[in-house]
């Protein structure tokens, strides 16, 4: 199971990226995709929407269900993965490398709620 | 909608908001699950088990993720542990008679060694549960679900009673010292015929056998619910595991879950009872006429047989479609629209490994069921197209004799 130390993560089985000018990445774990199965179908917000920390942000299909993911920080929608579309099995291949989308943050001091890689890996028992 | 704050358990949640879903309530009631002979097997394998009516029973297992367990039965042949379903025999000389009372069949006219698909009905026409129906020469052998065992039975025993009481020689056991194991797949009979050492060409899909298989004294059904040639194979339960460890055995086969046979299912345009089949739906709504054997249709004599007997002469209100949706899969519940109208509901529904469409099952008003009419499902809020196709989605690999 991969966790890149630079990365932070949500309770959830979201990770965070935060970028040098400010903005984050998110996409889901390596957990996550692998508890998911195949991803047949990503439905992502548009941009501009505003969107609080916890609430459901995008779905993700699989053959056996759609399930939800939830924004793990307040803030701005500024860019969605739009590849993901026409190849949503890459999140499968590397959970990592398709991000989803990425955020302009409300609040930096949410960071702080989000744990570091060692504190996910004891989250999710592994 | 929190399958995901839960990922230890997430196949179990997220298999429990699908297809499934009202036979895994039965869990939260907090009464000990059922366990089937295979059960530590399964775990031994790598089996995710999940409370499926009343039983715990693998959704996958880890060597394969559900797409890839679906493809691989289409493709080759799977393994399906089948044993929580209910098998009965009828015995007793009116065992045809009794049986003809409580399910649409021509029972009588099905020529021995062959089984149907059947349904028992109430006495509106509804359908109490969809079972498959074998005729031996000395009894019958059915088949029916897991989730419907307790009403099943309960149905059966009061009509058998006052059957019985008004003379009528029937008997029903439960059949539980069997387990009931399926392989299915284009490669199935290949695996089954090196294990017997002949050919089974000449064995027609929908017949049942005695059969020895290395040793182990079997019933077969040549059947399934996955839209592929297949055997659905009652093994004496001390026998069960070392049965199903000689199929695996063979290279041609994996061991499937019901997250497989749930979308293997639904791509071949079979009913799952509690989704697509309920007690207020008749088999004629339900595309099911033809279970209902043409003697059957002309004499009745079966519950709720005035209904559907006036249902057949006048026509449905409603019906069941297959429908390919555009967009996000329609899954359970979405609602289904035509030139803006509320005209029905999705009732199954999934993106299918196989055709790479989403798919789903339905039930439409009259008039706009036919294939090729363009309706709206509805997903989230927003509306996709739809187009009502006919089922089965994928060609069916039923073994021609």
């Amino acid at each position: 199971m991969k966790l890149p130390a630079d990365l932070k993560y949500t309770a959830s089985h979201e990770w965070v990226r935060v970028e040098p000018d400010g903005v984050v990445t998110i996409g889901i774990t390596d957990h996550a995709q692998e508890a998911l199965g195949d991803i047949v179908f990503l439905e992502l917000p548009t941009e501009g929407t505003k969107i609080a920390a916890g609430k459901a942000l995008a779905v993700i299909e699989s053959v056996k269900a759609a399930s939800d993911i939830y924004a793990p920080i307040s803030g701005e929608i500024l860019e969605i993965n739009e590849q993901l579309a026409d190849e949503p099995g890459a999140v499968n291949a590397d959970p990592y490398a398709a991000w989803l989308l990425k955020m302009k943050p409300s609040s930096e001091a949410e960071f702080a709620s989000l744990m570091d890689a060692e504190a996910y890996r004891q989250s999710i028992g592994s | 909608m929190s399958a995901l704050k839960f990922a230890k358990a997430l196949p179990a949640s997220t298999f429990a908001r699908s297809a499934a879903q009202r036979a895994y309530s039965a869990a939260a009631t907090g009464e000990a699950l059922k366990k089937t002979v295979l059960h530590d097997y399964h775990v031994e394998n790598g089996g995710k088990m999940v409370p499926f009516a009343g039983w715990s029973m693998p959704v996958q297992y880890s060597n394969l993720g559900v797409g890839a367990s679906h493809n691989w039965t289409r493709n080759n042949a799977s393994v399906f542990d089948v044993s929580h379903m209910l098998a009965t025999r009828i015995t007793g000389k009116d065992r045809v008679k009794f049986y003809e009372t409580i399910t649409v069949a021509d029972i009588e006219n099905l020529p021995v060694g062959s089984s149907t698909l059947s349904v028992f009905t109430n006495e509106n026409g509804g359908i109490i549960d969809d079972t498959i129906i074998c005729k031996h020469q000395d009894s019958l052998y059915v088949v029916s679900n897991a989730g419907c065992a307790d009403k099943d039975l309960a149905h059966i025993r009061a009509h058998l009673k006052a059957f019985q009481n008004k003379g009528g020689d029937v008997d029903l056991k439960i059949i539980d010292d069997h387990q009931l194991i399926a392989i299915q797949g284009p490669k199935a009979a290949a695996v089954i015929e090196e294990l017997v050492g002949k050919s089974l060409q000449d064995f027609p899909f929908m017949d049942g056998r005695f059969m020895t298989i290395k040793g182990i004294e079997c019933h077969v059904a040549r059947s399934g619910y996955t839209g592929e040639d297949g055997f659905e194979i009652s093994v004496p339960n001390s026998d069960a595991v070392e049965f199903t460890k000689m199929l695996i055995a063979d290279p041609r086969v994996e061991l499937a879950g019901l997250g497989a046979r749930d979308s293997l299912r639904l791509e071949a345009g079979l009913c799952l009872y509690g989704n697509d089949l309920d007690e207020t739906t008749t088999p004629v709504e339900a595309g099911l006429t033809w279970t209902i054997g043409k003697r059957r249709r002309a004499e009745g004599g079966f519950l709720g047989a005035e209904k559907i007997q006036e249902q057949l002469k006048n026509g449905v209100t409603r019906r069941r479609i297959g429908l390919v949706v555009q967009g996000a899969p329609a899954r359970e519940g979405a609602p289904i629209y035509a030139n803006g109208e509320l005209v029905g509901k999705v009732t199954s529904g999934c993106p299918s490994p196989s055709t790479k469409k989403n798919v789903a099952m339905g039930y439409v008003k009259n008039g706009v069921h036919k294939s090729g009419t363009e309706l709206e499902v509805e997903v989230r809020g927003r509306k996709q197209k739809a187009v009502v196709t006919k089922m089965p989605f994928v060609p069916a690999g039923y073994h021609k004799v």
